[in-house]
């Protein structure tokens, strides 16, 4: 690390006007490399925060008529936790780690608008502060985390949580879109030479999906959540029958984008999968095409399945058919991807290393998930399983099972990339194998305890039901789940300080992010690569495998050790990178500080000073915002490619 | 790097002509305006659903043609408002035109102009809340006509769409003043044409938006 960072110092111009303080540098930056960083290490605490409300909640269900939490803070509990994990962990995992990957993969040297990358860390940083900061404040949001009306007026809900909730998610629901915005224009229009669409790596396939995803489906949650912000503080009514609204109308739009949701859940995550299973079978993916396309196919698809989540409702047996159907044809691209996956590994030349571990548990966990999911795709099926432990087994399928084991695989798959070391695998096999156990303990016996009728979002159970010994099970299950991810820690700890250090291609890989250092300079490539195939660094390797379409390599990998020459990175302060600048934080934190006075300017908490404290946050927002892009503007300038050209 | 051959930096290239063969930002900008369409659908439509259902309830009470909360809402005004913002659509054009044959004084007279006309309907929409305020069409779920209090959504669908929409046009203003600034002090700055392209590109969609509100919403 140290000697990247040395070169970086002495190439890269934005860094050597940084002066000798260090957080600058990371507060200031505008590189992807750094931004994926602030997002995974953000994403991961938040993980850990999900998971002690989780262990919190385990504990009140371990037993039955357990006294431990109140039914409030129950509540407040589950609300938060699926927040925190779809919202604060899963997403910008995702958002992370394609941050730091894609462009490396696709030959480029930042994003396509790196400051508005910077905007988008920082909202989801002020968004996340801002849900949290709803404990200390007179209680978390307590209406689950799709959020039902009209539970979720004033009068069920008179906390300012839901507010908290609307506004925060706001906020990251901001930065997702810029996000999503930035992914799409660096993958359209910032490919290396060569590297046409048809030979991007999968996993910048399924990010540029997702994108499309994210900027088409987050538009009707804004619009719901602003509307149910007016409900609550101007009192509009959008979602009280009782005045004329209409709950269900919050459940069409909360679900329509709450559907393709979960695929900005997955796909990344399929993405990844589908990178590290043909490395470590040493053979190409099996069906490229077939996989790209069913993430394109899924992500059409995935719109118009919402209202599976509402057959309780009682829309008709038109509306039920059609949403079952089409929920079962979303199914088969899925199964699409499986088979290929698993044809990439048949015969195969397989190296079991943790990450492959983990991705092979990530496939057969998410089989296990998605058949749960097609018998809640049948309407009658779902009437007698929804809002039971049976929903809970089949999301946790998929999103811990799938997103999560895959995002470990990503982790031990990436990590020398982005550290310069490699973790430990042997701590990674057993962290593997108790996390594997763990968690098929805590999540497969709600499937039993749901078919049996255990209703989900209960604070607690009479004893004799049939659930007792399930519960204490799962809850035990949830404390050696907990474990292994302590001993993640661990293993990332020591691996930093000690662990072997990594060569720019310890995997044997095919992708451009490995033909560079571990961690890469600032500007990623000294010379913009020319690509000739879909696995390029294969092809350089072993010549006489070479081609789109033929096998992969069979003999054993050489671990070369690239370093860029003196000489070379001498050439590389030419290399004109964007300078730091601070105008997207404090940006973001304008609209932060914005949002926290929209919460209280409706509120009779004190009376009147609680109002102008609020206006008076709203007018410290509106100006951070006005100098920010003021700074912003100036900076664009300093940096624009139209004029460097003309220095 | 065994693996890359050596090709010349972005040397040569148009600056923020990609890989797709187009301006990064202006695709950037298509794609938002593609996510916005989407927002304003969700609006519009739950406008429309809430007006169907007080229509309905007016009518089964026989008191539809004289409640109507379409009533309140007077057609004159409003195509004024349209006309005002189509007008700026065209001043955007000249503007954008002007930039291209570099003709800063005539690019500066049309961009003044379209802020003009902007901000002209922003003050109109204010007029136009504050008149419906008084008459009886609140931010509430029922409105009161004639002294008569009708149970509806209509007056709170309609503020948050066209308050929301008033709002894009607000920012759009601000992004025009922030452009003739940006141009009037680095009047030779290559970047011009495309900052005022892009500006445009919204103005204009923001434009169509209101043609869709105008039409579905004030008309039909
Ligand atoms: C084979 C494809 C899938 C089908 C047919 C399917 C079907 C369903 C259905 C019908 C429900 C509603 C159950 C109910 O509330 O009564 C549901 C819930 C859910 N599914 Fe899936 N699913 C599939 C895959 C996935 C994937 C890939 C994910 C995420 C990665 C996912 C995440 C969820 C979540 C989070 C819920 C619970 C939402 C809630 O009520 O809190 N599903 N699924
Ligand atoms: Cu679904």
């Amino acid at each position: 690390m140290a000697i990247a960072e040395q070169k970086l110092t002495s190439v890269s111009p934005a860094t050597a006007s940084s002066g000798s303080f260090p957080w600058r540098t990371w507060l200031a930056t505008v590189d992807h490399k750094k931004i994926g960083i602030i997002y995974i290490v953000s994403a991961f605490v938040f993980f850990l925060l999900g998971g002690i409300e989780a262990m919190l909640m385990r504990v009140q269900l371990g037993t039955p008529n357990n006294t431990f939490l109140s039914a409030d803070v129950y509540n407040q509990l589950f609300t938060m936790h699926a927040t925190t994990m779809i919202f604060l962990m899963v997403m910008p995992m995702n958002v992370g780690i394609g941050n730091y990957v894609v462009p490396l993969m696709i030959g480029a040297r930042d994003m396509a608008f790196p400051r508005l990358n910077a905007l988008s860390i920082w909202l989801f940083l002020g968004g996340g502060l801002l849900l949290y900061l709803s404990f200390l404040t007179g209680g978390a949001p307590n209406g689950g985390w799709f959020a039902y009306a009209p539970l979720t007026q004033v009068q069920y809900s008179p906390t300012a949580g839901m507010d908290y909730w609307i506004l925060g998610l706001g906020l990251t629901g901001i930065a997702s879109i810029a996000g999503a915005l930035n992914f799409i224009v660096t993958v359209l229009n910032m490919r290396a030479p060569g590297m046409s669409i048809n030979r991007m790596p999968l996993f910048v396939w399924m990010n540029l999906v997702v994108s499309f995803i994210i900027i088409f489906a987050f538009p009707t949650f804004t619009v719901g959540s602003i509307q149910l912000l007016f409900d609550r503080q101007f009192g509009a009514a959008f979602f009280n029958p009782a005045q004329g609204g209409d709950a269900v109308l919050w459940q069409h739009l909360f679900w329509f984008f709450g559907h393709p949701e979960v695929y900005i859940l997955i796909l990344p995550v399929m993405g990844m999968i589908s990178e590290i299973l043909p490395v470590f079978s040493r053979k190409p993916i099996f069906g490229y095409s077939f996989v790209a396309f069913s993430g394109v196919g899924i992500g059409f698809l995935g719109f118009i399945v919402w209202a599976h989540h509402m057959f309780g409702v009682g829309m008709g047996p038109m509306a039920n058919a059609f949403f079952a159907a089409a929920s079962m044809v979303i199914a088969i691209p899925t199964g699409v991807k499986i088979f290929n996956w698993i044809a990439t590994m048949w015969a195969g030349d397989v190296r079991l290393t943790t990450a492959m571990l983990y991705a092979i548990g990530f496939i057969s966990m998410f089989i296990i998930g998605g058949i749960s999911g097609i018998t809640l795709a049948s309407p009658p099926i779902d009437l007698q399983q929804t809002d039971t432990y049976y929903v809970v087994a089949h999301l946790h399928y998929v999103l811990f099972g799938g997103s999560i084991l895959g995002l470990f695989a990503g982790a031990f798959y990436w990590f020398p990339k982005m550290t310069g070391r490699l973790l430990n695998e042997r701590i990674g096999k057993i962290q593997f194998w108790l996390m594997m156990i763990s968690f098929n303990i805590t999540f497969f016996p709600m499937h039993i305890v749901g078919t049996e009728g255990m209703p989900r979002r209960i604070y607690t159970y009479e004893a004799g039901m049939g659930w007792d010994m399930w519960n204490l099970i799962e809850t035990i299950g949830t404390f050696l789940l907990a474990f292994s991810v302590l001993i993640f820690i661990y293993n990332v700890l020591s691996s930093l300080r000690n662990g072997e250090v990594a060569s720019n291609d310890p995997w044997d890989a095919a992708t451009l992010e490995w033909t560079m250092p571990s961690p890469p300079p600032s500007y990623n490539f000294l010379h913009i690569p020319v690509v000739n195939s879909r696995r390029p660094l294969w092809d350089a390797k072993y010549p006489h495998a070479a081609g789109d379409d033929h096998h992969g390599p069979s003999s054993a990998p050489s671990q070369v050790r690239y370093e860029y020459t003196d000489e070379e990175t001498e050439g590389a302060k030419d290399i004109h990178m964007p300078s730091l600048t601070f105008s997207p934080m404090i940006f973001s934190g304008g609209l932060t500080v914005a949002s926290l006075g929209f919460i209280y300017i409706n509120k009779d908490i004190l009376g009147l000073p609680t109002r102008v404290a609020a206006l008076g946050f709203i007018l410290i927002g509106i100006v951070m915002v006005s100098i920010a892009i003021r700074g912003w503007i100036l900076d664009s300038r300093k940096d624009s490619p139209y004029l460097s050209q003309h220095h | 790097m065994s693996a890359t051959s050596h090709a010349h930096d972005e040397a040569g290239q148009a600056p923020l002509v990609g890989s797709l063969g187009v301006d990064s930002r202006k695709l950037g900008l298509w794609a938002f305006i593609g996510s916005e369409t989407l927002f304003f659908t969700a609006l519009i439509t739950t406008h429309l659903i809430f007006y169907a259902r007080t229509k309905a309830d007016l009518a089964a009470k026989g008191m539809l043609e004289h409640m109507d909360p379409k009533l309140y809402l007077g057609i004159d005004l409003t195509t004024i408002l349209a006309a005002i913002l189509l007008a700026s659509s065209l001043t955007m054009v000249l503007a954008l035109a002007a930039t291209k044959s570099k003709e800063w004084p005539k690019f500066r007279f049309w961009l003044l102009a379209t802020i003009v006309l902007g901000s002209a309907f922003v003050l109109g929409q204010v007029y136009e809340f504050t008149h419906l305020y008084h008459e009886g069409l609140k931010l509430a779920p029922q409105y009161v006509y004639e002294g008569e209090t009708v149970k509806s959504l209509f007056g709170v669908t309609f503020f948050v769409m066209t308050g929301f929409h008033g709002l894009h046009v607000t920012l759009g203003v601000v992004w025009l003043i922030a452009v003739y600034f940006k141009v009037r002090r680095f009047a030779a700055s290559p970047e011009n044409p495309m900052d005022v392209e892009l500006v445009g590109l919204y103005w204009h969609f923001v434009d169509l938006v209101w043609v869709a509100i105008f039409t579905l919403v004030y008309l039909i």
